[in-house]
Protein backbone atom coordinates (compact mmCIF):
# COMPACT_ATOMS: atom_id res chain seq x y z
CA UNK A 1 0.00 0.00 0.00
CA UNK A 2 1.08 3.39 -0.69
CA UNK A 3 1.63 5.81 1.91
CA UNK A 4 1.80 9.11 0.12
CA UNK A 5 -0.11 10.83 -2.51
CA UNK A 6 1.71 12.98 -5.48
CA UNK A 7 0.51 16.05 -5.82
CA UNK A 8 0.79 18.49 -8.77
CA UNK A 9 -0.89 21.85 -9.48
CA UNK A 10 -0.65 23.04 -13.05
CA UNK A 11 -1.75 26.67 -14.61
CA UNK A 12 -1.62 27.60 -18.13
CA UNK A 13 1.63 29.83 -17.18
CA UNK A 14 3.54 27.50 -14.94
CA UNK A 15 4.17 24.19 -13.00
CA UNK A 16 3.03 25.75 -9.35
CA UNK A 17 3.76 22.62 -7.34
CA UNK A 18 5.04 18.76 -7.57
CA UNK A 19 5.11 17.18 -4.19
CA UNK A 20 4.75 14.08 -2.07
CA UNK A 21 2.11 14.65 0.30
CA UNK A 22 0.15 12.56 2.81
CA UNK A 23 -3.11 14.53 2.67
CA UNK A 24 -4.90 16.92 0.29
CA UNK A 25 -8.38 18.81 0.86
CA UNK A 26 -9.31 20.86 -1.68
CA UNK A 27 -12.61 23.18 -2.41
CA UNK A 28 -15.10 21.05 -3.98
CA UNK A 29 -17.95 22.08 -6.27
CA UNK A 30 -20.13 20.32 -3.94
CA UNK A 31 -18.26 21.13 -0.51
CA UNK A 32 -14.64 20.36 0.73
CA UNK A 33 -13.39 16.73 -0.26
CA UNK A 34 -9.79 15.12 1.71
CA UNK A 35 -8.03 13.06 -0.22
CA UNK A 36 -5.82 10.39 1.59
CA UNK A 37 -3.52 7.88 -0.45
CA UNK A 38 -5.23 5.12 -1.80
CA UNK A 39 -7.94 7.05 -2.78
CA UNK A 40 -10.89 5.21 -5.47
CA UNK A 41 -10.02 7.55 -9.24
CA UNK A 42 -12.21 10.92 -8.63
CA UNK A 43 -12.81 13.88 -10.75
CA UNK A 44 -14.18 17.04 -9.48
CA UNK A 45 -14.65 20.29 -10.28
CA UNK A 46 -13.57 23.00 -7.70
CA UNK A 47 -14.92 25.96 -6.13
CA UNK A 48 -12.53 29.31 -5.47
CA UNK A 49 -11.29 28.65 -2.39
CA UNK A 50 -8.38 27.28 -0.49
CA UNK A 51 -6.39 24.19 -1.10
CA UNK A 52 -4.35 22.66 1.77
CA UNK A 53 -2.21 19.60 1.56
CA UNK A 54 -0.48 18.17 4.59
CA UNK A 55 3.67 16.76 4.22
CA UNK A 56 5.70 16.38 6.77
CA UNK A 57 3.40 17.31 9.94
CA UNK A 58 2.83 21.06 8.00
CA UNK A 59 -0.02 22.07 6.36
CA UNK A 60 0.62 24.52 3.86
CA UNK A 61 -2.23 26.55 1.57
CA UNK A 62 -2.98 27.10 -1.80
CA UNK A 63 -5.18 29.61 -3.21
CA UNK A 64 -7.09 27.95 -6.37
CA UNK A 65 -9.72 29.63 -8.67
CA UNK A 66 -11.39 27.93 -11.78
CA UNK A 67 -10.16 24.54 -11.52
CA UNK A 68 -10.44 20.81 -11.68
CA UNK A 69 -9.08 17.98 -9.74
CA UNK A 70 -8.11 14.86 -10.47
CA UNK A 71 -7.39 11.27 -8.63
CA UNK A 72 -5.79 8.22 -9.80
CA UNK A 73 -3.09 6.22 -8.62
CA UNK A 74 -2.27 8.20 -5.81
CA UNK A 75 -1.85 11.31 -7.92
CA UNK A 76 -3.86 14.20 -7.19
CA UNK A 77 -3.66 16.71 -10.49
CA UNK A 78 -5.03 20.20 -10.26
CA UNK A 79 -5.52 21.94 -13.17
CA UNK A 80 -6.72 25.72 -12.14
CA UNK A 81 -6.90 29.31 -14.06
CA UNK A 82 -4.76 30.62 -11.02
CA UNK A 83 -2.94 29.30 -8.07
CA UNK A 84 -1.11 30.99 -5.63
CA UNK A 85 1.05 29.20 -3.16
CA UNK A 86 0.01 31.48 0.06
CA UNK A 87 2.91 33.11 0.88
CA UNK A 88 3.04 34.31 -3.05
CA UNK A 89 -0.55 36.18 -2.05
CA UNK A 90 0.04 40.24 -2.36
CA UNK A 91 -2.58 40.91 0.11
CA UNK A 92 -2.32 44.83 -0.97
CA UNK A 93 -3.31 43.60 -4.09
CA UNK A 94 -6.63 41.35 -3.01
CA UNK A 95 -7.52 43.96 -0.66
CA UNK A 96 -7.64 46.48 -3.63
CA UNK A 97 -9.48 43.97 -5.69
CA UNK A 98 -12.02 43.11 -3.29
CA UNK A 99 -12.82 47.45 -2.59
CA UNK A 100 -13.29 47.46 -6.74
CA UNK A 101 -15.36 44.15 -6.78
CA UNK A 102 -17.97 45.68 -4.27
CA UNK A 103 -17.77 49.17 -5.80
CA UNK A 104 -18.87 47.45 -9.36
CA UNK A 105 -21.18 45.37 -7.49
CA UNK A 106 -23.19 48.16 -6.05
CA UNK A 107 -23.13 49.78 -9.55
CA UNK A 108 -23.80 46.91 -11.88
CA UNK A 109 -26.96 47.30 -13.74
CA UNK A 110 -26.87 44.08 -15.80
CA UNK A 111 -27.08 40.90 -14.54
CA UNK A 112 -23.48 39.72 -16.13
CA UNK A 113 -21.47 42.80 -14.92
CA UNK A 114 -22.98 41.71 -11.17
CA UNK A 115 -22.02 38.03 -12.28
CA UNK A 116 -18.29 39.30 -12.53
CA UNK A 117 -17.92 41.31 -10.11
CA UNK A 118 -19.41 38.78 -7.48
CA UNK A 119 -16.92 36.14 -8.94
CA UNK A 120 -14.08 39.07 -8.52
CA UNK A 121 -15.12 39.63 -5.07
CA UNK A 122 -15.07 35.66 -4.20
CA UNK A 123 -11.60 35.76 -5.34
CA UNK A 124 -10.64 38.46 -3.53
CA UNK A 125 -12.14 37.04 -0.23
CA UNK A 126 -10.21 33.33 -0.70
CA UNK A 127 -7.09 35.05 -1.00
CA UNK A 128 -7.26 37.04 1.78
CA UNK A 129 -8.40 34.02 3.58
CA UNK A 130 -5.68 31.94 2.29
CA UNK A 131 -2.86 34.62 3.60
CA UNK A 132 -4.33 35.04 6.48
CA UNK A 133 -4.42 30.85 7.18
CA UNK A 134 -1.01 30.46 6.47
CA UNK B 1 29.66 62.76 -58.50
CA UNK B 2 28.48 62.96 -55.30
CA UNK B 3 31.13 65.18 -52.60
CA UNK B 4 33.54 62.77 -50.07
CA UNK B 5 31.69 64.74 -47.50
CA UNK B 6 28.02 63.33 -48.56
CA UNK B 7 28.96 60.06 -48.83
CA UNK B 8 30.90 59.83 -45.32
CA UNK B 9 27.98 61.50 -43.85
CA UNK B 10 25.14 58.59 -45.65
CA UNK B 11 27.63 55.72 -44.07
CA UNK B 12 27.35 56.87 -40.77
CA UNK B 13 23.79 56.93 -40.85
CA UNK B 14 23.64 53.44 -42.81
CA UNK B 15 25.72 52.18 -39.83
CA UNK B 16 23.50 53.67 -37.08
CA UNK B 17 20.28 51.82 -38.78
CA UNK B 18 22.42 48.69 -38.96
CA UNK B 19 22.88 49.05 -35.27
CA UNK B 20 19.04 49.35 -34.42
CA UNK B 21 18.39 46.59 -36.84
CA UNK B 22 20.80 44.49 -34.81
CA UNK B 23 19.71 45.36 -31.53
CA UNK B 24 16.28 44.67 -32.72
CA UNK B 25 17.04 41.14 -33.59
CA UNK B 26 18.49 40.29 -30.34
CA UNK B 27 15.65 42.26 -28.03
CA UNK B 28 13.34 39.37 -30.62
CA UNK B 29 15.21 36.69 -30.18
CA UNK B 30 15.26 37.14 -26.30
CA UNK B 31 11.20 37.78 -26.49
CA UNK B 32 10.70 34.82 -28.66
CA UNK B 33 12.53 32.55 -26.17
CA UNK B 34 9.85 33.53 -23.24
CA UNK B 35 7.75 33.34 -25.72
CA UNK B 36 8.91 29.44 -26.58
CA UNK B 37 8.98 28.98 -22.96
CA UNK B 38 5.59 29.76 -22.07
CA UNK B 39 4.31 27.43 -24.93
CA UNK B 40 6.48 24.66 -23.21
CA UNK B 41 4.57 25.63 -19.49
CA UNK B 42 1.84 25.77 -20.86
CA UNK B 43 1.84 22.27 -22.74
CA UNK B 44 1.56 19.96 -19.50
CA UNK B 45 -2.02 22.00 -18.99
CA UNK B 46 -3.16 21.62 -22.30
CA UNK B 47 -1.90 18.39 -22.45
CA UNK B 48 -3.86 16.88 -19.12
CA UNK B 49 -6.88 18.96 -20.14
CA UNK B 50 -7.28 17.80 -23.37
CA UNK B 51 -7.05 13.99 -21.61
CA UNK B 52 -9.50 14.99 -19.27
CA UNK B 53 -11.96 16.24 -21.47
CA UNK B 54 -11.24 13.10 -24.06
CA UNK B 55 -12.12 11.05 -21.42
CA UNK B 56 -15.25 13.09 -19.81
CA UNK B 57 -16.42 13.13 -23.90
CA UNK B 58 -16.06 9.72 -24.39
CA UNK B 59 -18.60 9.14 -21.51
CA UNK B 60 -21.38 12.21 -22.16
CA UNK B 61 -23.86 12.30 -24.14
CA UNK B 62 -22.29 15.42 -25.65
CA UNK B 63 -24.79 16.58 -28.21
CA UNK B 64 -26.69 18.29 -25.20
CA UNK B 65 -24.48 21.30 -24.16
CA UNK B 66 -25.31 24.56 -26.43
CA UNK B 67 -21.85 25.64 -27.03
CA UNK B 68 -21.68 22.05 -28.87
CA UNK B 69 -24.87 22.74 -30.70
CA UNK B 70 -24.55 23.23 -34.56
CA UNK B 71 -26.98 26.19 -35.47
CA UNK B 72 -28.68 25.54 -38.51
CA UNK B 73 -28.91 29.31 -39.59
CA UNK B 74 -25.54 31.95 -39.12
CA UNK B 75 -26.62 35.01 -39.19
CA UNK B 76 -23.31 36.49 -37.53
CA UNK B 77 -19.95 35.35 -37.30
CA UNK B 78 -17.66 36.82 -34.95
CA UNK B 79 -14.05 36.92 -35.56
CA UNK B 80 -11.03 37.04 -33.13
CA UNK B 81 -8.04 38.30 -34.86
CA UNK B 82 -4.59 38.09 -32.82
CA UNK B 83 -1.81 40.98 -34.55
CA UNK B 84 0.87 42.38 -32.71
CA UNK B 85 0.77 45.38 -31.44
CA UNK B 86 4.39 46.40 -33.27
CA UNK B 87 5.00 46.67 -36.59
CA UNK B 88 8.71 45.97 -38.26
CA UNK B 89 8.44 42.41 -38.54
CA UNK B 90 7.93 41.78 -42.05
CA UNK B 91 4.50 40.28 -43.57
CA UNK B 92 3.54 39.09 -40.26
CA UNK B 93 0.89 40.88 -39.72
CA UNK B 94 0.18 41.87 -43.02
CA UNK B 95 -0.30 37.91 -43.89
CA UNK B 96 -2.78 38.15 -40.75
CA UNK B 97 -5.04 40.52 -41.51
CA UNK B 98 -4.69 39.49 -45.02
CA UNK B 99 -6.34 36.26 -43.72
CA UNK B 100 -9.43 37.92 -41.44
CA UNK B 101 -10.34 40.11 -44.18
CA UNK B 102 -10.76 37.51 -46.33
CA UNK B 103 -12.68 35.31 -44.19
CA UNK B 104 -14.66 38.40 -43.17
CA UNK B 105 -15.50 39.05 -47.35
CA UNK B 106 -16.07 35.40 -47.91
CA UNK B 107 -18.74 35.38 -44.28
CA UNK B 108 -20.06 38.74 -45.66
CA UNK B 109 -20.98 37.30 -49.37
CA UNK B 110 -22.85 34.78 -48.00
CA UNK B 111 -25.49 37.44 -46.24
CA UNK B 112 -23.89 36.75 -42.53
CA UNK B 113 -23.27 39.95 -40.14
CA UNK B 114 -18.87 40.16 -39.03
CA UNK B 115 -17.90 41.41 -35.64
CA UNK B 116 -14.40 41.96 -35.07
CA UNK B 117 -12.44 41.07 -31.98
CA UNK B 118 -9.33 42.66 -32.42
CA UNK B 119 -5.82 41.62 -30.00
CA UNK B 120 -2.63 43.62 -30.94
CA UNK B 121 -2.96 47.33 -32.31
CA UNK B 122 -2.18 46.41 -35.65
CA UNK B 123 -5.61 44.03 -36.57
CA UNK B 124 -7.29 46.93 -34.73
CA UNK B 125 -6.35 49.40 -36.93
CA UNK B 126 -7.00 47.19 -39.74
CA UNK B 127 -10.45 46.29 -38.70
CA UNK B 128 -11.38 49.44 -37.99
CA UNK B 129 -10.64 50.57 -41.37
CA UNK B 130 -13.50 48.21 -42.48
CA UNK B 131 -17.49 48.68 -42.16
CA UNK B 132 -17.76 45.40 -40.08
CA UNK B 133 -18.10 45.93 -36.11
CA UNK B 134 -15.30 46.04 -34.21
CA UNK B 135 -17.00 44.54 -30.57
CA UNK B 136 -13.63 44.20 -28.45
CA UNK B 137 -10.53 45.84 -28.87
CA UNK B 138 -7.66 45.24 -26.71
CA UNK B 139 -4.39 46.93 -28.05
CA UNK B 140 -1.13 46.77 -25.73
CA UNK B 141 -1.64 43.29 -24.36
CA UNK B 142 0.73 41.02 -26.68
CA UNK B 143 3.71 42.40 -24.58
CA UNK B 144 3.13 40.69 -21.38
CA UNK B 145 -0.20 38.79 -21.25
CA UNK B 146 -1.47 36.08 -19.35
CA UNK B 147 -4.42 33.58 -18.88
CA UNK B 148 -6.82 36.41 -17.90
CA UNK B 149 -6.69 38.17 -21.12
CA UNK B 150 -8.06 34.20 -22.88
CA UNK B 151 -10.19 34.36 -20.18
CA UNK B 152 -11.10 37.60 -21.13
CA UNK B 153 -12.05 37.07 -24.44
CA UNK B 154 -13.33 33.99 -24.08
CA UNK B 155 -16.13 34.73 -21.34
CA UNK B 156 -16.94 37.90 -23.76
CA UNK B 157 -17.42 35.20 -27.05
CA UNK B 158 -19.27 32.42 -25.39
CA UNK B 159 -21.72 35.04 -23.81
CA UNK B 160 -22.52 36.73 -26.72
CA UNK B 161 -22.75 33.55 -28.63
CA UNK B 162 -25.15 32.36 -25.81
CA UNK B 163 -27.30 35.01 -26.64
CA UNK B 164 -27.45 34.29 -29.60
CA UNK B 165 -25.51 37.70 -30.93
CA UNK B 166 -22.67 35.50 -32.46
CA UNK B 167 -23.58 32.28 -34.63
CA UNK B 168 -20.15 30.86 -34.92
CA UNK B 169 -16.70 32.45 -33.83
CA UNK B 170 -13.31 31.87 -35.96
CA UNK B 171 -9.87 32.56 -34.56
CA UNK B 172 -7.44 34.11 -36.85
CA UNK B 173 -3.84 33.83 -35.85
CA UNK B 174 -0.03 33.14 -36.46
CA UNK B 175 0.48 29.82 -36.19
CA UNK B 176 4.19 29.05 -34.77
CA UNK B 177 5.26 26.14 -37.08
CA UNK B 178 9.19 26.63 -36.99
CA UNK B 179 11.60 29.88 -37.17
CA UNK B 180 11.60 30.03 -40.54
CA UNK B 181 7.78 29.74 -40.82
CA UNK B 182 4.85 30.87 -39.63
CA UNK B 183 1.44 30.33 -40.88
CA UNK B 184 -1.73 32.40 -40.27
CA UNK B 185 -4.60 30.30 -39.09
CA UNK B 186 -7.81 30.47 -39.22
CA UNK B 187 -9.37 28.06 -36.36
CA UNK B 188 -12.90 27.63 -35.68
CA UNK B 189 -13.45 27.94 -31.97
CA UNK B 190 -17.81 27.86 -31.63
CA UNK B 191 -19.68 25.94 -31.95
CA UNK B 192 -17.04 22.98 -30.64
CA UNK B 193 -16.32 20.14 -33.15
CA UNK B 194 -16.15 17.30 -31.40
CA UNK B 195 -12.35 15.73 -32.03
CA UNK B 196 -12.01 12.14 -32.50
CA UNK B 197 -8.22 12.05 -32.26
CA UNK B 198 -8.46 13.61 -29.27
CA UNK B 199 -10.50 11.38 -27.73
CA UNK B 200 -8.40 8.27 -28.52
CA UNK B 201 -5.37 8.07 -26.40
CA UNK B 202 -7.60 8.65 -23.58
CA UNK B 203 -9.36 5.54 -24.14
CA UNK B 204 -6.98 3.35 -21.64
CA UNK B 205 -7.80 5.51 -18.83
CA UNK B 206 -11.36 4.94 -19.35
CA UNK B 207 -11.51 1.63 -18.06
CA UNK B 208 -11.31 2.82 -13.95
CA UNK B 209 -14.70 3.95 -12.28
CA UNK B 210 -14.19 7.30 -11.75
CA UNK B 211 -16.50 9.61 -9.07
CA UNK B 212 -17.62 12.46 -10.87
CA UNK B 213 -18.38 15.45 -8.83
CA UNK B 214 -20.37 16.92 -9.89
CA UNK B 215 -21.96 14.02 -12.62
CA UNK B 216 -20.33 14.26 -16.55
CA UNK B 217 -22.52 16.46 -18.08
CA UNK B 218 -22.49 19.35 -14.96
CA UNK B 219 -18.30 18.81 -15.13
CA UNK B 220 -18.86 18.87 -19.48
CA UNK B 221 -20.43 22.15 -18.75
CA UNK B 222 -17.86 23.51 -16.27
CA UNK B 223 -15.05 22.32 -19.07
CA UNK B 224 -16.15 23.29 -22.22
CA UNK B 225 -16.17 26.69 -21.49
CA UNK B 226 -12.62 26.71 -20.38
CA UNK B 227 -11.64 24.41 -23.21
CA UNK B 228 -12.63 27.71 -25.61
CA UNK B 229 -9.94 29.89 -23.55
CA UNK B 230 -7.67 27.24 -23.82
CA UNK B 231 -7.47 27.37 -27.20
CA UNK B 232 -7.56 31.17 -27.51
CA UNK B 233 -4.68 31.20 -25.02
CA UNK B 234 -2.74 28.86 -27.45
CA UNK B 235 -3.34 30.95 -30.25
CA UNK B 236 -2.49 34.05 -28.63
CA UNK B 237 0.86 32.29 -27.72
CA UNK B 238 1.75 31.27 -30.99
CA UNK B 239 1.13 34.69 -32.37
CA UNK B 240 3.24 36.04 -29.47
CA UNK B 241 6.16 33.53 -30.70
CA UNK B 242 5.44 33.93 -33.99
CA UNK B 243 5.70 37.52 -33.89
CA UNK B 244 9.09 37.63 -32.49
CA UNK B 245 10.60 35.11 -34.92
CA UNK B 246 8.94 37.32 -37.99
CA UNK B 247 10.98 40.18 -36.14
CA UNK B 248 13.88 38.61 -35.89
CA UNK B 249 13.63 37.12 -39.54
CA UNK B 250 13.14 40.72 -40.81
CA UNK B 251 15.64 42.76 -38.63
CA UNK B 252 18.23 39.88 -40.00
CA UNK B 253 17.62 40.82 -43.39
CA UNK B 254 17.28 44.46 -42.62
CA UNK B 255 20.87 44.06 -41.09
CA UNK B 256 22.40 42.19 -43.96
CA UNK B 257 21.39 44.70 -46.47
CA UNK B 258 22.65 47.43 -44.38
CA UNK B 259 26.09 45.66 -44.62
CA UNK B 260 25.17 45.48 -48.65
CA UNK B 261 24.50 49.12 -48.47
CA UNK B 262 27.65 50.39 -46.23
CA UNK B 263 29.98 47.85 -48.60
CA UNK B 264 28.93 49.65 -51.94
CA UNK B 265 29.01 53.28 -50.18
CA UNK B 266 32.52 52.38 -48.83
CA UNK B 267 33.18 51.40 -52.58
CA UNK B 268 32.01 54.90 -53.75
CA UNK B 269 33.86 56.69 -51.13
CA UNK B 270 36.93 55.05 -51.86
CA UNK B 271 36.71 56.08 -55.56
CA UNK B 272 35.38 59.80 -54.76
CA UNK B 273 38.73 60.02 -52.73
CA UNK B 274 40.71 58.60 -55.48
CA UNK B 275 39.37 60.79 -58.26
CA UNK B 276 39.87 63.67 -56.48
CA UNK B 277 43.86 62.87 -55.38
CA UNK B 278 44.15 61.78 -59.26
CA UNK B 279 42.57 65.32 -60.05
CA UNK B 280 45.31 66.99 -57.67
CA UNK B 281 48.01 65.61 -58.91
CA UNK B 282 47.13 66.23 -62.45
CA UNK B 283 46.55 69.85 -61.18
CA UNK B 284 50.49 69.47 -59.81
CA UNK B 285 51.50 68.05 -62.61
CA UNK B 286 50.53 70.50 -64.99
CA UNK B 287 51.41 73.28 -63.29
CA UNK B 288 55.17 71.90 -62.61
CA UNK B 289 54.89 70.93 -66.70
CA UNK B 290 54.30 75.04 -67.03
CA UNK B 291 56.86 76.65 -64.85
CA UNK B 292 59.73 73.95 -66.87
CA UNK B 293 58.31 75.27 -70.54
Amino acid sequence: MEKSLHLEIVTPDRLVLSEKVDYVGAPGYEGEFGILPNHIPFLSALNIGSLYYKAGGKTHWIFVSGGFAEVSDNKVTVLAESAERAEDIDLERARKAKERAEQRLAQAKEKLDSARAQAALQRALARMRVRGAA
Amino acid sequence: MPSLKDVKVKIAGVKKTKQITKAMNMVASAKLRGAQQRIERFRPYASKFYDMLGDLASKADSSVHPLLEVREEIKTCGIVLATSDRGLCGSFNSNLITTALKLAAKKAAEGKKVKFYCVGKKGRDAARKTDHEVAMALADQMGSFDFQLANRIGLDVINAYLTRELDEVIMVYGEFVSMAKQLPIALPILPIAPKEEEAAPAAPASNKEYIYEPAVEGLLAELLPRFIKVQLYRGLLDTSASEHAARMAAMDNATRSCDDMIGSLTLLFNKTRQASITRDLMDIVGGAEALKG
